[in-house]
């Protein structure tokens, strides 16, 4: 077995059509979010009372909230907070997993023992709770949110990634390299991580979803991005006081977290079946 | 004939993996079905069973004659009533065939209580005797047993005891000793002739062991890729093989007394059915090709109640 | 099974001793005096010096530790310093609120994501297959507030069919049920389509076609039985979540509750009371884990002669 050819990965991945529709959907999402400035009609934070909890019309496509502001433009500028939060906290949570699990998977024993009784930790709360207690720690604020969902996350990247490197461990090739007289950080590095680590990228993918529903939870406490920084799950926390006489402040914010979460699961899914495909190709 | 096969050709999709199967099996009869894996037996033994939808599958062409009753032309609910009660199936790996989370003696009367309408004490008491007849040890203790609580000899003649529940008259085994250990397989085979002998069953012995063939079939059908290449009974066709796949089939026995490194194997590998090569589907593989074999596909030849599918018997001549 | 449980009652024991350690670290981390919120009136230092001592606030850490594990194992959980009044009380009252609205959208989630990822299972790669994973997948998508909120609007105000919040009525919970019961359902549903589909590629299923048993009979008694031992492993460790985690809901409904109850208690730096929810939430959550292992093993004979042997 040899450690997996990135251009040829990507080249397995053959995606249906579905998932490749939701990945250029993604793509679209994010390149709205990295342009916010030029793409949105009005910036984010120009307040008129005038025009308050207007509904939706040609000059204001999703309507404005109860400061005047247009609701378009505060989604799309949104859009890079919460997708960045998500993806910041994912891959910062991944980093930390992928090492953590590495080392209690490939040392083993007390080491072990220690770092994932202390990684298990976090199974005890709801994700939920767990976040809500850091940020309680930290204080609100986007770094904070980033850190709680890091931690929130932690347990389940260590936990994959340990497994997958315990499996890896007994397979023959290890014992190759090290009869071959090849040290235990090179076996690591070039050999078990690079075998271990597609999956778990995955399941990393998978879980910015969620990771983007617990962002907008924590805003929607108040606990995210601070105003004036327009973040979907804060702006549904000050259009929930609107609910009845302007729901479209709430209403497009939420369908994009259900939309982003809709498409990054279907992309996911598609790798996933890829994957899959590729492992049954190999078995046989 | 009990069953007869006639010129079954199926399909899955636009693959075709049996084509042309003729075979006949009587009551009190063994039939043998050999050849290597990917030949087409199970195949075979799922189309007389009914279950080629569950797989995807669907018969193109051909009968199933079964007392009488064209089995290709019945509906889902009077198939089901005839499989596990008059046609039952015992199958590869016993490991794996029986439901991990039921006792092993209510899988068996499910059988009974289906097809024969017992009650459920009535049931019971015909489990424990056919798991007696099985000559399964205390039966009464065994009854209540979960299959991870058996071995892999015990939990096949449990198989064997759930064919036989509903009164079959056809039996299908596929290859059901090939998961044994070879001390077992011999007394699960003579517990199936037993069971022909005694009880005046059809059996279609499903197996890639030529010795097995030998020594426990009336009739033999070989299969290569789906079709059948030689079709007679079993003394003749040893005697005389007249296939070139049968012959080397046949070579591939190890004997005692043999001189070492006597035993041949057979060259190449079973094609797949998606790349059959054109002609005789094992020209590739023959020792014996002619220039026709590469063009056209045999057809089958029978003659004093043999058949053979091959350009060398053309017409009956060698 | 008895001598099984007890072990793993046992086995939990010093997990118990961690997890208090570290409920007991991580209150002390959140920034924030409690005393301020006892003297805003402004009150004199000496009241000030009264109320740490009464508390025992002075003392070290780990002597604070000891006497609060102390108290907590003989079953005191201390006085909230804010609420005024015992922290066991105060939990056990919230605790049916969180209960009847976990446990209810608990039956639902289950009831709902096991009838449909069965009937998805067996029309596979069908419409209503399709159909019924696409919604269950946008229930698991939106996020739970939002869809609180949405289904307040059609239901309570458009329609007015149920009220709005609180928790006065038996009405007032078919909303919150459902708002945390969707998002459940959708993970039972993928998980119980996954597991039969997977398990009717068995063998032993082939087998029981091959009985003539009816195909209903082989989804209902057999494949589904055996697609439920994982989606119970997955509900029990949600044991959690169904207690603590419907906190969303609870301040969207504006329902009591012990999530409500945590979150009031970190923002008011409550140390007795923030302690007492995070232990509780953590032994339930232990509970909830060696129950859905009991489960298990009750259900599979394979797994419960490996755990009593």
């Amino acid at each position: 077995m040899k450690g997996p050819n990135p251009r040829k990965f990507l080249l397995v991945l053959t995606p249906t059509p579905l998932s490749a529709l939701s990945g250029i959907a993604l793509l679209v999402l994010i390149l709205l979010a990295v342009f916010a400035p030029w793409v949105s009609p009005y910036p984010y934070d120009v307040q008129n009372l005038s025009i308050a909890n207007q509904a939706p019309s040609a000059l204001h496509w999703f309507g404005t909230d109860d400061f005047g502001r247009d609701v378009l433009s505060r989604v799309i500028f949104g859009a890079r907070t919460s997708l960045s939060v998500s993806l910041i906290s994912i891959s910062l949570s991944l980093f930390g997993g992928v090492i953590i699990g590495a080392f209690c998977g490939y040392l083993g024993g007390w080491v072990d023992r220690l770092g994932m009784s202390i990684v298990d930790l976090t199974w005890f709360f709801p994700e939920i709770l767990l976040a809500l207690l850091i940020v309680a720690i930290l204080g609100p604020g986007s770094e904070s949110t980033i850190i709680a969902i890091a931690i929130a996350y932690l347990a389940q990247f260590t936990r994959l990634t340990r497994t997958q490197i315990i499996t890896l461990k007994r397979q023959t090739f290890v014992e190759a390299s090290l009869s071959m007289g090849a040290g235990p950080l090179h076996i690591m590095m070039r050999r078990l991580l690079p075998n271990a680590i597609a999956p778990v990228i995955v399941v990393a993918m998978l879980s910015t979803g969620n990771a983007i529903l617990l962002e907008a939870t924590l805003g929607f406490f108040g606990m995210g991005a601070q105003p004036p920084i327009p973040s979907w799950g804060g702006m549904m926390s000050t259009g929930s006081s609107q609910l009845f006489n302007a729901p479209w402040v709430i209403v497009w914010p939420g369908i994009f977290v259900a939309l982003s979460v809709i498409f990054i699961n279907l992309f996911g899914d598609g790798i996933l079946r890829a994957l899959d495909v590729k492992a049954r190709m190999r078995t046989q | 004939m009990l069953l007869s096969v006639e010129d079954l050709k199926i399909g899955f999709g636009l693959l075709e993996p049996l084509v042309g199967v003729d075979l006949g099996v009587d009551a009190g009869e063994i039939l043998g079905l050999v050849g290597e894996s990917g030949s087409g037996k199970s195949m075979t033994a799922m189309s007389i069973m009914g279950m080629l939808p569950l797989m995807g599958g669907r018969i193109k062409q051909g009968r199933i004659v079964f007392d009488g009753l064209d089995l290709t032309t019945i509906n889902e609910g009077s198939y089901r009533k005839l499989r596990g009660g008059r046609i039952a199936l015992i199958t590869q790996n016993p490991m794996t065939s029986l439901d991990p989370v039921v006792r092993v003696g209510r899988q068996i009367d499910q059988a009974s209580q289906l097809h024969l309408g017992l009650d459920r004490k009535e049931a019971k008491s015909r489990t424990i005797d056919l798991m007696d007849r099985m000559r399964i040890p205390s039966p009464q203790h065994a009854y209540d047993l979960f299959p991870h609580q058996l071995s892999g000899g015990l939990r096949q003649r449990i198989v064997i005891a759930m064919a036989l529940a509903g009164d079959p008259d056809l039996l299908i085994a596929d290859e059901p000793t090939t998961a044994l250990d070879v001390t077992v397989q011999a007394q699960i085979i003579q517990l199936l002739v037993e069971l022909v002998r005694d009880r005046g069953l059809g059996l279609i012995l499903i197996t890639h062991d030529m010795g097995v063939i030998a020594q426990t079939c009336d009739r033999v059908a070989v299969m290569y890729c789906g079709r059948v290449v030689e079709y007679g009974p079993v003394a003749r066709l040893f005697d005389d093989p007249r296939h070139p796949y049968t012959r080397a089939l046949i070579s591939c026995i190890p004997q005692l007394g043999m001189a070492p490194g006597t035993l041949t194997g057979i060259p190449g590998m079973v094609p797949s059915s998606q790349n059959l090569p054109k002609g005789c589907r094992f020209h590739p593989r023959c020792d014996s090709v002619l220039d026709n074999c590469r063009l056209r596909e045999p057809p089958m030849k029978t003659e004093d109640g043999r058949s053979v599918a091959c350009f060398l018997h053309e017409g009956g001549q060698r | 099974m008895l001598g099984y449980t007890i072990r793993r009652l046992l086995a939990l024991v010093p997990v118990f001793f961690v997890v208090s350690g570290v409920v007991f670290l991580v209150v002390h981390l959140v920034p924030g005096d409690p005393v301020d919120h006892l003297i805003r009136t402004g009150s004199s230092p000496d009241q000030r010096a009264e109320i740490i001592a009464r508390y025992g606030l002075d003392r070290s850490l780990i002597e604070q530790y000891i006497s609060w594990l102390g108290r907590v194992i003989s079953g005191d959980l201390g006085t909230a310093i804010v609420m005024r009044r015992p922290v066991a009380t105060l939990i056990w009252d919230n605790l049916g609120y969180s209960l009847a609205l976990g446990g209810w959208a608990l039956a639902f989630s289950a009831l709902a994501g096991v009838a449909a990822g069965a009937i998805a299972a067996s029309f596979r790669e069908r419409w209503i297959d399709h159909g019924l994973m696409g919604v269950s997948l946008l229930g698991s998508t939106v996020p739970t507030f939002w869809l609180g909120l949405l289904m307040i609007m059609l239901f309570a105000v458009q329609l007015g069919w149920v009220p709005v919040s609180g928790a006065r009525h038996w009405t007032s919970l078919i909303l919150p049920v459902l708002t945390v019961g969707l998002g459940g359902m959708a993970l039972v549903a993928r998980v119980t389509r996954i597991a039969m589909i997977e398990t009717a590629r068995e063998d032993f299923v082939m087998l029981l076609h091959a009985k003539g048993v009816p195909r209903w009979t082989i989804q209902i008694r057999h494949v589904l039985r055996h697609a439920l031992i994982p989606v119970v492993t997955i509900l029990s460790l949600r044991i959690g979540l169904i207690i603590g985690g419907s906190v969303t809901v609870e301040y969207v409904f504006a329902r009591p509750g012990l999530g409500s109850l945590l979150i009031r208690a970190l923002s008011q730096r409550d140390y007795p009371l923030v302690q007492g929810c995070l232990l509780f939430l953590a032994m339930a959550v232990m509970l909830g884990t060696l129950l859905g292992d009991l489960l298990q093993a009750a259900m599979d004979p394979r797994q419960r002669d490996e755990a009593t042997r």
